[in-house]
């Protein structure tokens, strides 16, 4: 009994899925409302650190730090891509001039 | 209850940052609101006692990540509205298919419970001693392939800003 009390007072596992749940949701909406391909970039990176919150949130929840240890090795990938990217964008913006992505349609068909 | 309080404040903070994220017109106004939404992400570690990624996050990504998003914008000087924003329809459908998988996704997740297994504000799992002692001694593998993968990205890094075509 002293423990469900003791459990009623903390932040439910729920808010934090409701919560990574939107800013997921806004991070896809602005992966397709954009054009700007840095745009696009900072979108899947809100996504990536949504996820990473709520890892990182069932982690400490269950109290199992293997969560926290694929945490970590996310943000070390996303590093990396966001490196690669912004490259790839300067590259980008060195040929065409512009970061718009609806001009690179030389491999769509 | 403080904590509740401070879990909706920062919430609500990276929610409307993260809105303002889309909405603002010039992307250099995009990469500070998102800088903000990380602080307020950051917070959310701090309150789940994870120092250890709290730390982590601000350094890499607010220190290192958007430094690299606010180069890209003023060296290559993009800051200047979208020349040619999508139709007023595709933005339409846009925010509706983003809603849809959000009302979807909240009506999976909804009166989802786990039983907790310890206090998440007592637990220690989260502090650099304990996570340290897991990452190099059941992570040391992982832990120094990224380092190659580091090393992969900063060679690919230099080799695509490399001015000359290769």
């Amino acid at each position: 009994m002293n423990s469900i009390t003791q459990s009623m007072q903390f932040i439910p596992i729920g808010y934090y899925l409701f919560f990574c749940t939107m800013l997921f949701c806004i991070g896809v909406t602005g992966v397709l409302i954009k054009r700007n391909a840095l745009l696009i970039l900072m979108s899947v990176e809100l996504m990536i650190n949504s996820i990473n919150l709520l890892l990182a949130a069932f982690s400490t929840y269950l109290n199992d730090p293997a969560g926290q240890i694929f945490v970590f090795f996310i943000m070390v990938v996303a590093a990396a891509e966001v490196a690669i990217g912004l490259a790839i964008i300067v590259v980008i913006y060195r040929t065409t001039h512009s970061i718009d992505i609806d001009i690179l349609n030389k491999l769509k068909w | 209850m403080f904590t509740k309080y401070i879990f909706f404040f920062l919430s609500i903070l990276a929610l409307y940052s993260a809105l303002m994220v889309l909405m603002s017109k010039k992307p250099i106004h995009s990469v500070l609101y998102l800088t903000l939404t990380f602080f307020a992400i950051a917070g959310h570690y701090v309150l789940l006692n994870a120092q250890f990624l709290a730390v982590v996050h601000v350094i890499v990504y607010a220190g290192a990540i958007m430094v690299l998003f606010l180069f890209t914008v003023m060296l290559l000087n993009l800051n200047k509205e979208e020349v040619s924003p999508k139709p007023l329809w595709i933005k339409t459908v846009v925010i509706i298919a983003g809603g849809t998988l959000m009302i979807v996704l909240i009506g999976i997740f909804r009166g989802y419970d786990i039983a907790i297994k310890t206090d998440p504000f007592l637990t220690q799992i989260g502090l650099v001693k304990n996570l340290g002692r897991v990452l190099y001694k059941d992570y040391l593998l992982p832990f120094e392939l990224s380092s190659i993968l580091f090393l992969t990205a900063m060679v690919g890094a230099v080799l695509l800003g490399k001015k000359e075509q290769i």
